[in-house]
């Protein structure tokens, strides 16, 4: 099915890398004050970098530098982390369809996926373009690895993070994301019940569960629009 | 911090490992076969539950307890902005200034 919509996918590229600039530009200071944070915990410059470099999701990194910051240990850090990627599961399993070739290179493909390109690529209809999420995430990536250099090298110039009001970058970017969704009122019945249910569970989980456990609400999709 | 430099590295690889992991799951297990039709219904609507989580958790939540703060406000200035189809860069920049003159007085 999606494989066979490949004619347009320089056409798609193109429009990709254009659709991922301003997602790249508050990646830039997002990953930024990721490199200012890492190295108050206690990250070298180069270990900041490299983080952002070969970790490459926001989320897993400020969980697992928030659970060492807090003086917790290795394993619990790869816990938190590990369960903020948890929606990169749901992700990937949607995505699945819409990727051809081998188990390598569909694994491979995979890795493109950030929640941007991810929500992009969506055509609505249960398939992506994968060409298009491929584009989007590249300037994406190109921004990160800067923010992060910048953050790691400049951090102590810039100060605190908090003060600056860095923090409020991060749930922006979803909501901007989020927004698009909301046109369909079955989408927006979704997301409130989403929402409700991970706020119902923040105090009796650890921090990524209550997201991983939003995707349970898509199962309304079975009983709606089942005519 | 309690992690020696050598443990850092085993921290960042091993979370880089588990990312892609994490990733490539889906399309290893799922990929290149057509799913039934109920499976799109579903999938459909992936973005908007885990996406309004992600925005919830992160303005109305702080580990393991509910609490707002400035950022609340700043983000709430932020949805106003972009449902009304501003730009996600001059929102996100509004969103910073709203929280930092906040927490400024």
């Amino acid at each position: 099915m999606a494989a066979g919509r490949d004619e347009g996918a320089r056409e798609a590229f193109l429009r990709g890398l254009k659709l991922g600039v301003p997602f790249g530009v508050v990646g830039f200071f997002l990953s930024a004050s990721f490199g200012v944070l890492a190295r108050q915990a206690g990250f070298s410059v180069a270990q900041a970098i490299v983080t952002a470099m070969i970790v490459f999701a926001g989320s897993a990194q400020f969980a697992a530098l928030s659970v060492i910051t807090a003086g917790g240990g290795i394993a619990a850090a790869l816990t938190a982390g590990s369960l903020m990627n948890a929606r990169f599961l749901a992700m990937g399993i949607a995505l699945a369809p819409s990727l051809p070739g081998g188990p390598m290179k569909r694994a491979a493909q995979g890795q493109a996926v950030v929640d941007s390109s991810w929500a992009l690529a969506n055509r609505g209809d249960g398939t992506f373009d994968r060409w298009l999420l491929f584009g989007t995430t590249v300037p994406q990536y190109v921004t990160w690895t800067l923010g992060a250099v910048v953050g790691a090298i400049f951090g102590d110039a810039l100060g605190d993070t908090h003060r600056l009001g860095l923090d409020a970058i991060y749930p922006v970017f979803f909501l901007s994301l989020l927004i698009a969704e909301l046109r369909d009122p079955t989408s927006r019945w979704v997301a409130v019940c989403g929402g409700l249910l991970a706020l119902a569970l923040v105090p009796v989980s650890p921090p990524g569960v209550p997201i991983l456990a939003a995707s349970a609400v898509t199962l309304f999709g079975l009983v709606r629009r089942s005519r | 911090m309690t992690l020696t430099y050598t443990q850092v590295w085993v921290l960042i690889f091993g979370l880089a490992a588990l990312t892609m992991l994490i990733k490539a799951l889906g399309p290893v297990l799922l990929g290149g076969r057509e799913l039934p039709p109920w499976f799109s219904r579903v999938i459909v609507l992936m973005a908007p539950a885990l996406l309004s989580a992600l925005v919830v958790t992160s303005v109305f939540a702080s580990g393991r307890s509910w609490s707002v703060g400035a950022h609340t406000v700043g983000v709430g200035v932020a949805a106003v902005m972009l449902w009304r189809r501003c730009s996600l860069v001059l929102s996100a920049v509004v969103a910073v200034l709203v929280t930092a003159g906040l927490r400024a007085i």
